[in-house]
């Protein structure tokens, strides 16, 4: 019952940075290495808030998600826009120098040590039915939870959502409707950077700070594909999947195989059923 | 600017485009082989850059040519590496044989990955051959009667038939020779029907395929013969690092071999070669500025008074002292490279060339990429 719980938590950030993946991928067409590595970010600029500036915890949360959400959308309207276009590999390539870039500015910024992020919920444990719940997990669960919902409104109730659907949907037809598209990206590029920054900030607490938080970037690809990258209720089954499956894993299968999990089921999918669980497959009509 | 008409068939099926080409490239071997009396103290590093031109060609034949991005090419490097040191330490084959099981080996992983491939296209095949690499490097750490674990492996020197290549100057002619092998080999596959169905795969695959290419073999094929190429990179890189250890063969050696093949330019072997120069030497590059640019900077800033120096060279010292700062570099190397020069350097030598040969000619539009919206693998 504590693994499951565990599962869940790290499955939900494993889903949000999937759901990063997914937002950007569906919208415009790119698939953004550096998910992760923003996360990173969103985790160091919480972590620089509290500690630094001392401004309270949920002051540094809604802070540290602006920045890294403004930053995310500054990133598209400099660098990503000029790339749409180009063939996928360049924009592979690009994300991944960029997240290698990331990288190297936090730990020149913040140092290579690591911190831990003081929290409200650090180190409480409530007993429910003889299991111990540590307050961390639940956060990442209630967090993740609250998040969907108010992105699914999003998406659904509002101007803007639909207006963004439309321009995931095709581009020219938004075009010629009178949707600001290079507007909607940088806003779908802002919404997830945000999303990866919440969930960096959600994750601070269970793991611990450092630079290469953002190799769980690679591990949430696993979860994107699982559930067929291109659908958000994917991304979310998936992330929960793969973070069940290494948990479980950890416990029952010898050392070593935790760290791989995750990537055996994703080459399993990919050779089994590459449109994932959620997906649809097809091909190309010339 | 000269045209090369060709009257003969000879002329068409020789390897250089005309008799002054010929003539520069035995001048490059000539340099080669006195290249060891002029900068004996840096010959280790140009070994390096050697093999790194052997991985990158085998990154170029997949990524360039075939266009199957891989992500996993430090994990082919591995198996070669940790393969050959194998046969040839703890088994006592031959080191000839040694190599070609090494690189025959690879080859079958490289199958083995390429397989489930085929059912996928662009991203997914990334993706996929990521997590292969991050799995093998897992498989390097845990098995540890064939890789020594994370303990390591120390690597001897190559004895080819009863004679040592120990000095720096015989295995720098060993990587020279199989380099030159593997370039005459490559540059003849790539002008071959393989070689025109991988361009074609690269091109369009759907029109590929409506031309009769069997996608599944080619791409296989593909996969096959790049492996094998990396492996047998990853055979002389196991002597030339001397030691193995499963953290070497990195998803940021993987990264690298890209920005290899990316900074050189995709799609031609002389690309591999300036990107293999180009990566080996950077990382000199840096060490090197590390030591002289903060005194520069403090020159510099010096005009504006002793004390503008002094606190100039103290903050540019305490800057590129930072220990992160390399792979940075690298990835604002990389972002640079494809927003400014997609094509590489090798492109940008090209745009050279003509500019001079066509002088009061010259057009940007000729090199003027062509921009596709939405051409998508995606169907909804």
């Amino acid at each position: 019952m504590q693994l499951v719980l565990n599962g869940l938590a790290v499955g939900c950030i494993y889903g949000l940075v999937a759901l990063g993946f997914v937002l950007i991928y569906k919208a415009t067409e790119l698939v953004n290495f550096a998910q992760g590595d923003l996360l990173m970010l969103g985790a160091f600029t919480c972590y620089m808030f509290v500690v630094w500036y001392d401004v309270g915890y949920w002051a540094a949360f809604a802070l540290a998600v602006a920045v890294v959400a403004l930053f995310g959308a500054a990133l598209d309207s400099v660098i990503l826009r000029r790339v749409l276009g180009q063939p996928q590999f360049a924009v592979v390539m690009l994300t991944i120098g960029l997240g290698a870039v990331f990288r190297s500015f936090a730990s020149m910024t913040w140092g290579s040590e690591i911190y831990t992020l003081p929290t409200p919920f650090s180190a409480r444990t409530t007993r429910v039915g003889g299991v111990s719940v540590s307050h961390e997990y639940v956060s990442i669960i209630v967090g993740t939870v609250l998040l969907c919902a108010v992105l699914y409104a999003f998406f659904t109730y509002t101007r803007v959502g639909v207006a963004m659907q439309a321009a995931s949907q095709n581009q020219l037809a938004a075009y010629y409707m009178g949707i600001p598209v290079k507007r909607m990206f940088s806003l779908i590029w802002a919404i997830s950077a945000g999303v990866a920054a919440i969930a960096g900030v959600l994750l601070a607490p269970v793991s611990l700070i450092d630079t290469n938080l953002g190799f769980i970037g690679l591990k949430a690809f696993a979860a994107a594909v699982l559930g067929g990258f291109g659908s958000i209720p994917g991304a979310l089954v998936g992330g929960l999947t793969i973070g069940l499956i290494e948990l479980g894993s950890g416990a029952y299968l010898p050392h070593g195989f935790k760290d791989v999990a995750a990537y055996v089921v994703l080459l399993a999918v990919l050779a089994i059923r590459p449109q994932g669980m959620f997906g649809t497959a097809g091909r190309k009509k010339v | 600017m000269r045209f090369v008409f060709k009257t003969s068939y000879t002329q068409d099926l020789g390897l250089f485009r005309d008799g002054v080409q010929r003539r520069w490239y035995i001048a490059l071997c000539v340099g080669l082989l006195v290249l060891p009396t002029l900068i004996p103290t840096y010959l280790v590093d140009v070994s390096l850059v050697l093999i790194y031109g052997l991985a990158g060609l085998s990154l170029m034949v997949l990524a360039g040519y075939t266009g199957l991005v891989s992500l996993g090419h430090a994990a082919f490097l591995g198996i070669g590496a940790y393969a050959h040191v194998y046969f040839a330490q703890n088994l006592g084959v031959p080191w000839v044989v040694a190599m070609a099981l090494a690189a025959a080996l690879t080859a079958a992983a490289g199958i083995v990955v390429g397989l489930p491939a085929l059912r996928m296209t662009g991203i997914y095949l990334t993706i996929a051959t990521l997590a292969f690499a991050l799995i093998i490097q897992e498989v390097f750490v845990h098995w540890e009667r064939v890789t020594g674990g994370l303990r390591g492996k120390p690597v001897d020197k190559p004895v080819i038939f009863g004679l040592p290549f120990g000095s720096d100057v015989a295995f720098y002619f060993l990587c020279v020779g199989v380099l030159m092998l593997g370039l005459w080999l490559t540059a003849n596959v790539l002008r071959s029907p393989t070689g025109r169905a991988w361009v074609a795969i690269r091109d369009s695959e759907i029109a590929a395929q409506s031309m009769g290419v069997h996608l599944a073999v080619y791409k296989t094929m593909a996969f096959a013969y790049s492996a094998g190429l990396m492996g047998v990179a990853g055979a002389l890189f196991a002597h030339k690092v001397g030691f193995l250890a499963p953290d070497i063969f990195s998803v940021l050696l993987s990264i690298q071999f890209l920005l290899m093949v990316v900074v050189g330019g995709l799609g031609s072997l002389h690309g591999a070669l300036f990107g293999a120069v180009f990566v080996a030497m950077l990382p000199v590059a840096i060490s090197q500025a590390r030591d002289s640019l903060p005194a520069w900077i403090g020159a510099a800033a010096g005009i504006f008074g002793p004390g503008a120096g002094t606190a100039a060279y103290l903050g540019m010292d305490r800057f590129v002292k930072q220990p992160g700062l390399e792979p940075g570099i690298f990835g604002l190397i990389l972002v640079l490279f494809i927003l400014f020069e997609p094509l590489g350097i090798y492109g940008r030598w090209l745009k050279l060339r003509i500019f001079f040969s066509t002088f009061p000619l010259y057009k940007r539009a000729t090199f003027k990429r062509q921009k596709s919206y939405m051409r998508s693998e995606r169907l909804r």
